[in-house]
């Protein structure tokens, strides 16, 4: 598992809550800095890349532990 | 420059609030600008009480624990207890409350615009609604919704 700064255990939320808190979350980093993001939401295999494609966030990692999610999310240049 | 959403709430039922909250605040998140232009029983949408309901009746289509004939549906209470069914079950499922989902859209920017034909229509009045937003008519939603990226009618 690559290292990350920050964590954030959305386990429980459903759609679109993962990605709002993601978003709120990633505000508030600093460019560079990773976030640790873990999800239950079955739709985010797909919602999370499609968030971090759009927002310029890019996706470092994306494993299964336990039936959740983890995705490692680089905050982008502003 | 940033993608536009742009989304018209026409319903007022539980159901029918939930995609232009939810598609808002997500389209927010995805770097959208976005605006909601609510019309007819949308505009309930902008109470600052929500008490948003939903009904099998005339909708056959909604999950029920038991089937339920139309003619016994009429029954008072049945709506009531459809609601707190529905209201259970997204609780259940980890879904946000329209509350939350709404003040995601305000603080994040969201514009949202009450229809003002359909405030006088159906005589609204100012103090029933939350504050922060914005009046507007039909060439307002289109001057948006003509260079918007995604356009909805809800």
């Amino acid at each position: 598992m690559s290292h990350f700064d920050v964590e954030l255990d959305t386990s429980g939320l459903n759609c679109p809550l993962p990605v709002l808190k993601a978003r709120k979350a990633l505000s508030e980093m600093n460019a560079g800095q990773r976030l640790r993001l873990i999800v239950t939401d079955a739709g985010a295999n797909q919602d999370i890349p499609a968030f971090s494609k759009m927002t310029g966030n890019p996706l470092i990692q994306t494993d299964e532990q336990n039936g959740k999610l983890h995705f490692i999310i680089e905050k982008g240049p502003a | 420059m940033a993608k536009k959403l742009a989304i018209i709430a026409s319903k007022g039922t539980l159901d029918s609030a939930y995609p232009p909250f939810l598609l808002a605040s997500t389209a927010i998140a995805l770097g959208f600008e976005v605006k909601i232009f609510f019309t007819f029983y949308g505009l309930q949408l902008l109470n600052k009480e929500l008490n948003l309901k939903v009904s099998p009746l005339g909708n056959p289509a909604m999950p029920m624990p038991v089937t339920i004939p139309s003619i016994i549906q009429i029954i008072p209470g049945l709506e009531w207890f459809a609601t707190w069914m529905m209201k259970r079950k997204l609780k259940q499922k980890g879904v946000a409350s329209l509350e939350e989902l709404r003040d995601i859209c305000i603080e994040t920017g969201v514009e949202l615009i009450a229809c003002q034909m359909t405030v006088d229509l159906f005589d609204f009045k100012n103090e029933d609604f939350i504050e922060g937003i914005s009046r507007g008519g039909a060439a307002t939603f289109l001057e948006f919704a003509g260079d918007a990226d995604v356009t909805l009618y809800i």
